[in-house]
């Protein structure tokens, strides 16, 4: 019996039913109210309150709040730049690393910082253990911040609340030690007992079957791996990322690792719900979420599961379907779920070559990446969705002859010009991003040759996927592209920057600003955005909006390289 | 004459001046108002570059009749964007000057005996009139009262009553006096009344952006931004695959992109909405007023005239016990004989009793005042007095007399079912009690149905008591409703309304409205009301007819509604046009891309050629609908998102599919 449908299925299935749990006790946190860890953290809580100097208690408005985020991201920004610039004379390193140059040190801290975790640097190779903890520091702190500033625009979004949106600080620790920590206790310990080292020691001698001795790097995997996942920041310990053995040893740890990804951005929605009282509505966002989701899934699992036409051409059989790239471990089906689930989250973390993948599974891919809101980052896919849902309020309302309102506030000229901003934001990043790096390659091929292992179609693709990856702070690359240069590296340590900073200042001013406006109770002429109807329109607004942008770009790379196989 | 309401679109006349109109308003100063016509305007401008450059010998651009026709449709486009607008303010315009009309030159008898002409009168000049006498302007009466034929602006031929003092003392210029003489003051200057004010909106002069146009125009201006990225990364890409593309196909495929459709339409919309408010005889002083009507949660009318036909009636007559019925009933018109009011009148109807049947000797008539709250009449030794039960309780009371349980009961039951009790009393001893009844429109209920489904709360407002009130409301299907209101009362609810969030609308014409109606988001003002409720109203209803508010709504909603159905129908054409374009562009040196050409058009050219055509000729066909506006049911927001999205969302997708197609076939024909 073929097991691998079952088991996407099975996957899916256990992170929806964690998820729902989770996503309550996240809304708890965020309200303030009774949970189970209060009598772990609560002490904990207070020692980083007295060691901050913060008072849990000062309400922020949200420009506080975005002041508080930037200021922490900053920070932390200069300290990582200054770690993975001089790690070759700190303490940890018994590989003996050298540092990094400042371009690839720029691009690898913006990385973390901007939970993108784009990796133009190996880790065996690239970086120190006191490097690799310092980035997994980051992928604490760029999750927390994503959880806490969801927070709070769902404090924004209550009713009747103007002006009561917490404290950034305290939402941002409770995020970490409440949410992220457990979660990445838990899991690192499960990947630790099957099999992900978890060390300080340096490489270590092993004689292979050849009878050849090959030195294995190692190091405190176990913990970077379950944050990495968490936190959807995808950053692997190792260069190959997930299809290394020692970070994802087995098909079980294949599973742990694929309902990580996907449990906190679920949770959210959940935990939206129950910050609002509004469960319907949660329900209403993560059906969308869902389809959005299934239409990118299927045809992914099935094309890589009946394999590749021009190697059937050649006469090869191909009963695993298309193997090229994946694992042996896994199959196409898993790695196929993975593809589409590391892309439509944010995550990046990747365990199988997505270079390799068949043509529509690659434009998948980067379609989860150009919608950037089924699930999404931690925190952040929830503020991408909210921008298509206030497009979708205000195109809906006037189609009802009602001046378009959310959740009781009116939307008006001003949050549409911050939503039209940041909705235009990805798509300019990403086809300007592209436009360049093509516009350089067709003027002067020879002196950019390094760039591109495959020409025509497919090269295209690489850079499109290496731009809309740095765009959507996923971080997972196409690979195939030589992308350690200061172009590189520069480009899309800009790209990375402003696509996670615009991103949360949009919607953080919208919910701002909605909130301190006058609320008007529901009547019948209302549009419910709860219902299933109303869902349709914000997937409509989502796929138009994806379809318009990127339909010329996906048709000279994914798609002509489609018709020319097919 | 009633103002024009041929519902005929396209007039020759409006027609030819809206053809002149397009080309005057092709200069760039007006073109850049919008900024999505603005981009197909400069899209053409640079065509017209190409078509000279092929001309001076450039021969990678494609031939010269390909790229002139791309020019020329792209000219068409801009023509057609423009003629939609311009007819539909020539249809208002139209519209304003059969209006304006009524008012052209009348000689203007001034109080001090000259005559000077109607556009000679300034602000607080007083003139007279008499019977025969086409009132000059607009003004208010300060001395007497007269009959005026109104239907030059109203379309209703009875004449009505204007008098100095009280709330119907406006006058309007161009009616016309059929008895009596008055005095009038000047209110407006020449040029400065609520008409001149509307015409000014439909002209463009004074129009302003709502803020919900504004908004849309962000959303099209976001679309149009990216487009312009669309089209611009377009040429890199198109670099890397090494495909040559032309100016002709780069220019096309970003006028087909961009919201042309509700671009060029949207002004016009705009226009229509205040068009639609004129023909039904409402003056409005901005646009915005129009859009939100459509925004009502909370709509205060006046029972009389509104919810009730006119005033009401006597029913009954209800003696008490031990006295006869003759008796009483000779003792109720005896009461009524001086009372000119309606209710007054149909007591004597009612009883069926010429009162001068009497032998009464030197009457005299008792006038009502508010502090008795009777009225009545003195002869001989007899005292008979008729009023308001608890007037008429302290009269009785205050005289040491005993005022009858059975009164108190029968009072309480007609108020109960509606009805208002009369008392009357002779030598203050209680007679019996008269009933009067409200009679309730019919299809009130039905109305107040409809704006139920719509969401809105209807609040009737009545000087009657409690009891009564309430029985007419649950009787009419109101909400809600004020009793025994006074002006503040309302004033007192619409503040209430409006901290709650919601969006009040109300009608009024006495000057003691005109707080409220300042304070209303949506104020309409009778017309003839006075010059104070006017003013601090945002629409002037010409009928002066109280349910014209809920027509009024619908307008406003029909406006937004027509605005959000074309934007998705515009937005939702992008996707057969990339169908149709992009294959078009990159056949050539990817013939793999065939695969998308799956409307299997006949070449590059023919697709890029239909594609443009297709987004012109849809403006001028979807002219009809904006000025019509989209039909408004009110079947709940969520059933008519679903209708909508399906009729102009799908219908927007699979369109131009079909058009295009269509267009291929033709054009290929001829290339």
């Amino acid at each position: 019996m073929n097991t691998e449908i079952p088991g996407i299925v099975l996957m899916y299935l256990a992170v929806v039913i964690l998820a729902l749990p989770l996503g309550r006790y996240i809304g708890k946190i965020f309200c303030h109210e009774k949970t189970w860890s209060d009598c772990i953290f609560n002490p904990v809580d207070k020692l980083f309150y007295k060691l901050g100097g913060i008072n849990p208690a000062t309400e922020m408005n949200w420009k506080k709040h975005l002041a508080a985020l930037l200021s922490i991201n900053l920070v932390w920004f200069l300290i990582a730049m200054f770690v993975l610039t001089n790690m070759s004379w700190l303490p940890l390193n018994p590989d003996h690393n050298p540092s990094m140059s400042a371009d690839l040190a720029f691009n690898t801290a913006i990385s973390f910082v901007t939970n993108t975790n784009l990796q133009h640097y190996s880790g065996e190779t690239g970086l120190s253990y006191l490097g690799q903890l310092s980035l997994m520091l980051w992928q604490f702190i760029s999750a927390g911040c994503g959880i806490a500033i969801a927070g709070v625009v769902f404090m924004a979004m209550k009713e009747r609340n103007a002006g009561k949106l917490g404290n950034f600080y305290c939402l941002f620790v409770r995020s970490c030690t409440r949410i992220l920590f457990p979660l990445a206790v838990v899991l690192s310990l499960l990947l630790l007992f099957n099999g992900t080292p978890m060390t300080f020691k340096g490489k270590t001698l092993m004689t292979s079957l050849q009878g050849d001795s090959v030195a294995v790097s190692r190091g405190p995997v176990a913990a970077f791996v379950a944050i990495k996942q968490l936190g959807t920041n995808g950053g692997g310990f190792f260069g190959p990322n997930s299809t290394h053995p020692l970070e994802n040893p087995s098909y079980f740890t294949n599973i742990l690792e694929t309902v990580a990804i996907f449990l906190i951005p679920i949770a959210m929605v959940f935990a939206l719900g129950y910050v609002l009282k509004r469960r319907k509505l949660a329900w209403t966002i993560f059906v969308v979420m869902t389809v959005g989701f299934l239409l990118l899934l299927i045809p992914t699992v099935v094309n890589e599961m009946n394999g590749n036409p021009a190697i059937t051409r050649m006469g090869i059989g191909q009963p695993m379907g298309s193997i090229e790239g994946k694992e042996v471990r896994f199959g196409p089906a898993a790695s196929a779920y993975w593809a589409i689930n590391t892309t439509v989250t944010s995550n990046g973390s990747v365990n199988a070559m997505h270079d390799s993948l068949t043509p529509l599974s690659g434009m998948n891919a980067l379609l989860g990446m150009m919608v950037n809101c089924f699930y999404g980052g931690v925190g952040v896919g929830f503020l991408n969705f909210y921008i298509f849902i206030i497009l979708a309020v205000f195109i809906s309302g006037l189609m009802v002859g009602r001046t378009p309102e959310f959740l009781g506030k009116k939307i008006e000229a001003k949050e549409m010009k911050i939503a039209m901003i940041i909705a235009l934001l990805h798509p300019f990043l990403i086809l300007t991003g592209t436009a360049m790096s093509s516009f350089l390659y067709a003027h002067a091929p020879e002196t950019y040759a390094g760039w591109l292992n495959n020409p025509g179609y497919h090269g295209f693709s690489e850079m499109l996927y290496e731009f809309s990856s740095a765009s959507a702070n996923n971080g997972s690359g196409f690979e195939g592209l030589g992308d350690n240069t200061p172009f590189w590296n520069i480009a899309c340590g800009i790209v990375m920057l402003v696509a996670r900073y615009l991103p949360i200042i949009g919607p953080v001013a919208i919910a701002g600003s909605l909130a301190a406006k006058k609320y008007v109770p529901e009547s019948a002429g209302t549009l419910k955005t709860d219902t299933a109807t109303f869902g349709l329109m914000t997937f409509a607004v989502i796929a138009i909006v994806a379809a318009l942008s990127f339909f010329p770009a996906l048709a000279l790379g994914p798609i002509a390289e489609y018709f020319s196989i097919y | 004459m009633k103002p024009n309401t041929n519902n005929k679109l396209f007039q020759s006349a409006l027609v030819q001046e809206a053809l002149k109109q397009s080309f005057i308003k092709l200069s760039p100063v007006k073109m850049f108002r919008n900024p999505v016509m603005f981009m197909v305007w400069i899209g053409t401008l640079v065509m017209a570059g190409v078509c000279v450059w092929i001309a001076a010998g450039e021969q990678k651009q494609g031939s010269l009749l390909y790229n002139l026709i791309v020019t020329l449709v792209l000219f068409i486009t801009l023509l057609f964007a423009n003629f939609a607008e311009a007819i539909a303010e020539a249809r208002g315009k139209a519209q304003a000057d059969s209006l304006r009309k009524t008012r052209e030159e009348t000689p203007a008898r001034l109080e001090n005996g000259h005559t000077v002409s109607s556009s000679q009168l300034k602000k607080g000049d007083i003139f007279v009139c008499e019977a025969g006498d086409v009132i000059p302007s607009d003004g208010e009466i300060i001395e007497g009262l007269a009959t005026i034929d109104e239907s030059a602006i109203t379309g209703e031929s009875a004449p009505v009553i204007r008098e100095a003092g009280g709330d119907k003392s406006s006058v309007t210029g161009g009616t016309k006096v059929l008895s009596d003489k008055i005095k009038v003051k000047v209110t407006t200057e020449a040029g400065e009344s609520f008409l001149d004010k509307m015409i000014a909106l439909v002209e463009g002069a004074s129009r302003q952006k709502t803020p919900n146009e504004i908004a849309l125009t962000i959303l099209l201006a976001g679309f149009t931004l990216v487009f312009i990225i669309v089209t611009v990364t377009l040429k890199p890409f198109a670099d890397y695959a090494q495909t040559p593309i032309t100016v002709a196909a780069f220019i096309s495929l970003f006028v087909c992109l961009i919201p042309t459709t509700i671009g060029g339409l949207l002004s016009a919309i705009g226009i229509a909405g205040m068009d639609r408010a004129l023909r039904a005889n409402v003056i409005t002083k901005s646009g915005k007023a129009v859009e939100t009507a459509g925004d009502i949660d909370v709509l205060l009318l006046d029972k009389t005239g509104t919810i009730t036909i006119g005033n009401r009636k006597a029913t009954n007559f209800y003696p008490v016990h031990g006295i006869g019925e003759q008796y009483f009933v000779k003792a109720a018109v005896l009461s009524s004989m001086s009372d000119e009011t309606p209710e007054g009148k149909s007591i004597i109807e009612l009883a069926g009793i010429n009162p001068s049947n009497y032998q009464i000797n030197q009457p005299r008539f008792i006038k009502f005042t508010a502090e008795t709250r009777s009225s009545g009449i003195d002869f001989d030794e007899v005292k008979i007095r008729k009023g308001a039960s608890d007037a008429m309780r302290n009269l009785v009371e205050k005289a040491g007399n005993h005022y009858p349980q059975e009164t108190d009961e029968r009072v309480k039951t007609i108020s109960s079912s509606g009805g208002t009790p009369l008392v009357v009393a002779e030598n203050e001893k209680v007679l019996g009690v008269i009933e009067l009844q409200d009679i309730i429109k019919p299809g009130i209920r039905e109305r107040f149905e409809r704006l139920r489904k719509m969401g809105i709360k209807t609040v009737m407002v009545t000087g009657d008591n409690p009891l009564t009130a309430k029985y007419i409301a649950e009787k009419a299907g109101v909400d809600d409703f004020i009793a025994e209101a006074k002006p503040e009362d309302k004033m007192n609810y619409i503040r209430k309304e409006q901290a709650e969030g919601r969006l009040v609308a109300m009608m009024g014409d006495g000057t003691n409205d005109a707080p409220a109606l300042a304070q209303a988001d949506v104020g309409v003002a009778m017309n003839s009301g006075t010059q104070a409720a006017k003013e601090a109203g945002n629409m002037v209803d010409l009928d002066n007819d109280p349910t014209k508010l809920i027509e009024v709504v619908e307008i406003g909603k029909q406006l937004l509604m027509t605005r959000g159905t074309l934007t998705t129908f515009s937005i939702a054409n992008d996707v057969a046009k990339y169908f149709a374009i992009v294959p078009a562009l990159f056949i050539a040196s990817i013939p793999a891309l065939q695969g998308l050409n799956i409307m299997r058009l006949h070449s590059p050219e023919t697709a890029i050629l239909s594609a443009v055509i297709f987004n012109a000729i849809i403006i001028p066909m979807l002219i009809p609908l904006a000025l019509k506006g989209v039909a408004y049911k009110p079947i709940g927001a969520s059933a008519l998102l679903r209708r909508n999205l399906l009729i102009y969302g799908l219908g927007g997708v699979i369109v131009p599919f079909i058009g295009i197609k269509l267009i291929d076939i033709l054009v290929s024909v001829f290339i």
